[in-house]
């Protein structure tokens, strides 16, 4: 116990030299303690105005001789604040990690919360699981930028629980026990099983932490100026903090109160933008419609396409699709991925382990799933009035990708308001990023860790001979090994491209996972081989497709685009008159594409082009998957696997014989 | 507490069991894939119809806004409808086949 309370200190103060650190580097002026409120002035010379004016963004593209980076137009966060801010949820998560320590005695505490969260509860717990930063940033942005088409890609997110709701909650909760493997090996050789189900649990999570943590990383950096490293290594020593100590419930009770946290978040600020519209929501459209600065950005949208529309035509194009999502095909492929892999994401099907009954299951999906589908909603609300009163140029002068719409939409709302007000709110909704990322990672970080933990040390290498305080030493000792392997990765994949794994994760958790879950529970024949081969070819072949897609970096296209680049340029600059140059900007795209088309050599697999041209492989892969876990079935029939079935299906019906598998 | 060892297959082919599996697979799987179908309306629609999504319906509000929209609506429906049938029926005949096989 005592152990354990210096770690939590320790980790406590870690985070807090992080993040002292961070003020050190940025104003060294300031010593370590008073750096938590004096250097806000400091900070603040490099930010301009936070206000967008649409036009300053071409003139501000000078190179700073400090810093790499030209000097941006750039978010203005009121550092003190928002510290502040970041302080308290520290503190009141850290509360929770050391009340939950307390509580985890067993293995069912740490996997499982005992069993003992309620509906509700754990509602909650799955949409703040869920709910990653890029749902909080990333989809207002696109609905900011390309309107329908942001909002057409929140709907996927939502239709993904009724797979989870109707086919895998209340018979995953009736079936398993703390992990993926243990539904899949109730039947068939355990040890094999049980192996293959972790690699794929732990493939499924690292692809989708290293999404997160490097977003975190990047994030912190933009919001509060705290470098990538600290970033990282803080959030990194938070989230092994609460699994270490505090297991699920700890887990559990970050992702609660970071759901509350975001769902206030985008309530209030939705209300205000309700406010400004007077409550009516058509007179809000019609204001998107007739906005000269939304009809000017559509219009330079649909020019690439070769499309002209003006005034009310092009404000109406931005309530219609096609202006983002150009690739039926792809939608589709990710609408697959969505809808098959959520049911099939280890750290969802985790949180069903932690309610008593498959009533409570049913329960906590259903309100998840009005938390959820709620939230993207007011996400819409958010999108929108972030286009009517930033602009998408102001927008795209912070963020090109839009990542900053609602941050700046809180700014500005609360600002109209008082500006002491418009820097507390901005303050507010970074917390929320942050308890989003802390969140987050704290589920992926637990699932990956009972993988290993529970399936392979205990079962695979143990035989399951291990008792209740070995399983939990093996938890903790598993889940900070897990922490630190993913404090590396996030270190490393810095200058990663990273966009395409979360797509990755779920293809993988679709592909693999979903195919051998819903065949385990529901069809007699299927056996160990069957297991197996899906998960393999699942796997194999999403995360095949996406080496050959166009995710990766071929630098021969590069070059060739580059090379169209220089070429018109140059007959730009020959057009000019004779003494004037290329304007700053372009003369900086040339010097780019310049050394760009230079490039030569293959991508990572070794092709010169992708072979498959879709981002999201789901559309193969998911078919694959199925057809080679039933296959594999069929092809090594097992008796004992059909005669147990019996067992399985009036279990998974009926939760008879379930105490065993909370108590076990 | 000593696990109570069950006769699964006699479970099985109980005739509550019976009814209570043929009802559930019927409602999950139909009203699994009928939300699968009016989901992937959405991207198909809006790649190889874009004309119907265009019709305005309300004011600037068009059929593809309705559309998205109602798409929240629906699967909401189908979860409240779900639960309302399981909590009624399918926990009833579990508990019926529970309390008839007296365990």
């Amino acid at each position: 116990m005592t152990i354990k309370k210096i770690f939590i200190a320790a980790s406590l103060a870690l985070s807090v030299a992080a993040a002292a650190y961070a003020e050190e580097a940025k104003a060294p002026a300031a010593g370590a303690a008073p750096a938590m409120s004096a250097p806000a002035a400091q900070g603040a010379p490099a930010a301009t105005a936070a206000a967008p004016a649409p036009n300053a963004a071409a003139s501000v593209a000078t190179p700073a001789p400090a810093t790499p980076a030209p000097v941006k137009k750039e978010l203005k966060t009121n550092k003190t604040i928002t510290i502040g801010m970041f302080m308290v949820i520290i503190a009141i998560t850290m509360g929770v990690v050391v009340w939950a320590a307390k509580q985890t005695k067993s293995a069912a505490d740490f996997y499982a919360a005992g069993g003992g969260i309620t509906g509700t509860q754990n509602g909650w717990a799955i949409a703040g699981d869920y709910m990653s930063a890029a749902s909080f940033l990333g989809i207002s942005g696109l609905i900011s930028l390309y309107g329908y088409d942001g909002f057409m890609y929140s709907v996927g997110w939502l239709v993904a629980y009724i797979t989870v709701l109707l086919i895998v909650a209340e018979p995953c909760r009736n079936a398993g026990k703390y992990t993926l493997g243990d539904i899949l090996s109730f039947r068939t050789s355990p040890k094999p099983v049980r192996a293959f189900a972790a690699l794929s649990t732990v493939a499924v999570s690292t692809f989708y932490l290293t999404a997160q943590m490097v977003g975190a990383g990047k994030l912190m950096a933009l919001l509060v100026g705290i470098p990538y490293k600290m970033s990282i290594i803080g959030v990194g020593v938070l989230m092994v903090g609460y699994v270490v100590f505090g297991g699920m419930v700890a887990t559990t009770w970050v992702q609660i109160i970071k759901a509350g946290l975001l769902m206030s978040g985008a309530f209030l600020l939705s209300f205000l933008v309700m406010i400004k519209a007077g409550f009516n929501p058509i007179g809000f459209f019609t204001t998107i419609v007739s906005s000269p600065d939304i009809q000017d950005h559509v219009s330079k949208l649909v020019l690439k396409d070769g499309v002209i529309l003006s005034g009310m035509d092009a404000g109406q194009r931005f309530l219609e699709p096609g202006l983002y999502l150009k690739n039926p095909l792809d939608q589709i492929s990710l609408g697959m991925a969505l809808v098959l892999g959520t049911a099939g994401m280890p750290h969802i099907l985790m949180r069903f382990f932690t309610v008593p009954t498959a009533q409570a299951a049913r329960k906590s999906v259903i309100i998840a799933m009005f938390i959820i589908g709620g939230f993207y909603i007011l996400t819409t609300l958010l999108g929108f009035g972030a286009a009517i009163h930033l602009t998408p140029q102001g927008i795209t002068a912070i963020d090109p990708g839009g990542n900053m719409a609602t941050l700046m939409l809180a700014q500005q709302m609360g600002a109209d308001i008082a500006p002491i007000i418009g820097d507390l709110f901005l303050a507010f909704l970074c917390a929320v990023a942050f308890a989003t990322i802390l969140a987050v990672v704290s589920g992926l970080v637990l699932a990956a860790s009972a993988a290993i933990a529970h399936d392979i040390y205990v079962n695979v290498i143990k035989d399951g001979h291990a008792d209740q305080h070995e399983q939990v030493f093996a938890a903790r000792a598993t889940s900070f090994v897990v922490g630190a392997c993913g404090i590396m990765i996030g270190l490393a994949a810095e200058k990663q491209n990273v966009a395409h794994l979360v797509a990755l994760a779920f293809a993988v958790a679709a592909s693999g996972n979903l195919p051998v879950v819903i065949l385990s529970l529901f069809w007699r024949k299927f056996n160990t081989a069957g297991v197996i081969s899906g998960l393999l070819v699942g796997t194999i072949a999403s995360i095949g497709l996406v080496m050959v897609s166009p995710n990766m970096t071929y630098p021969k296209v590069v070059a060739a685009g580059a090379k169209k680049v220089v070429v018109a340029m140059e007959k730009k600059q020959a057009a000019l008159p004779a003494g004037q140059t290329l304007s700053e900007k372009d003369a900086k795209a040339l010097a780019k594409a310049k050394v760009d088309a230079q490039q030569d050599g293959t991508s990572i697999v070794g092709l010169d082009k992708p072979i498959f041209t879709l981002k999201n492989p789901g559309i193969i892969s998911i078919p694959l998957g199925f057809m080679a876990a039933i296959l594999g079935a069929l092809a090594f029939p097992n008796r004992r696997s059909e005669e147990m079935f019996d067992e399985v299906y009036v279990r998974q019906n009926t939760g008879l014989g379930m105490a065993k598998a909370v108590e076990h | 507490m000593a696990e109570k060892q069950y006769d699964w297959k006699a479970i099985a082919k109980n005739p509550k069991f019976v009814e209570l599996h043929h009802k559930k697979t019927a409602f999950l799987f139909g009203w699994w894939i009928f939300s699968c179908v009016y989901y992937f309306l959405l991207p198909i629609g809006a790649a190889y119809t874009p004309g119907i999504f265009k019709v305005k319906i309300i004011g600037v509000v068009n059929f593809g806004y309705i559309f998205a929209l109602s798409q929240f609506f629906v699967s909401w429906g189908i979860a409240l409808y779900y639960s309302h049938v399981a909590n009624k029926d399918f926990d009833r005949l579990t508990r019926e086949l529970i309390d008839e096989l007296h365990l």
